[in-house]
């Protein structure tokens, strides 16, 4: 990078990582597609939400740059995710143990 | 900006968490509407969507080394895959009022009241969830619009390019909403 005002921070991702992260994108949606032709009882379900939180992974830390960010936004970044799994996880362990419901 | 995004986490996590509790409450009927969307119109438009962050990807790495010209370019090539998930998001919308699967009066599905109340539940965050994303998408080509017209002015140098980057992280945001929307409401019950 030519000397400018921004700081050694800045990393330039290459044309290349770019290509590569949106190919394997485009399979894996290609094979989430084919996955739900197929059944596999309760597991449809845990199969297309782990590649849904890897093409997001890849699009998060390529991307959107969170790999070569520093510290101080990954933090934030990592925060974000955690409150997140906070809010999902607690409250479907408690509906989902709602026995009397019959869910 | 990732400030910003964290507080779109919460938005979104908060209307999927209501997604998955209803789905988890009425399964079957909840399956039963899933298999009336377009898998095709919304698997393509996942494939649309991913190739429009590739090109946004491209507008970052063009601002950040000066190519002034292809920064013009992957902005409008990202401008117009937008326009396209739209288009085709429109369509499928049409094809859902053809087929009475507004939620409302006229609303017709199979099966008893009870069966139909859930399948318009599933309807209604269908409509709610997809068509908050589409609002994102449209104030995200509204901001391309404006970088487009910056670009166009040679406004963004490798020394300031921070406009592009923000755009682009939100663009990316909004894809990711849709990496998620796409398995849950088109494919988990397609079987």
């Amino acid at each position: 990078m030519k000397a400018g005002r921004r700081g050694v921070s800045e990393h330039i991702v290459s044309r290349g990582i770019y290509a590569g992260i949106g190919a394997t994108l485009l399979i894996f949606t290609g094979i989430t597609y084919y996955a739900a032709t197929v059944d596999l009882g309760p597991f449809n379900v845990v199969v297309a939400l782990t590649i849904a939180t890897f093409k997001a992974s890849l699009v998060v830390l390529y991307f959107m740059h969170a790999r070569y960010s520093p510290r101080r936004t990954q933090l934030v970044i990592v925060a974000g995710f955690f409150w997140l799994a906070l809010l999902l996880g607690m409250t479907l362990s408690d509906y989902l143990t709602r026995a009397w419901q019959h869910i | 900006m990732w400030i910003f995004l964290i507080t779109e986490i919460m938005f979104f996590g908060g209307i999927f968490l209501t997604y998955t509790i209803n789905r988890s409450l009425y399964p079957v009927v909840f399956g039963e509407a899933s298999r009336e969307l377009n898998v095709r119109m919304g698997g393509m438009n996942t494939a649309v969507l991913i190739a429009s962050s590739f090109t946004m990807a491209m507008a970052v790495w063009a601002s950040q080394t000066g190519k002034k010209k292809q920064l013009t370019l992957f902005l409008m090539l990202t401008l117009i895959l937008g326009g396209v998930f739209l288009g085709v998001k429109y369509f499928e919308y049409a094809e859902k009022f053809h087929h009475h699967l507004i939620p409302g009066r006229n609303f017709q599905f199979p099966g008893d009241v009870g069966n139909r109340a859930h399948a318009q539940l599933f309807f209604s965050l269908y409509f709610g969830m997809t068509g908050l994303h589409a609002l994102h998408m449209i104030v995200g080509a509204g901001l391309l619009l404006w970088l487009v017209m910056g670009s166009l002015r040679g406004r963004f140098t490798p020394q300031y390019n921070t406009p592009v980057e923000l755009v682009g992280l939100y663009w990316h945001f909004v894809d990711i909403v849709w990496i998620f929307l796409f398995p849950l409401l088109y494919l988990i019950d397609r079987h």
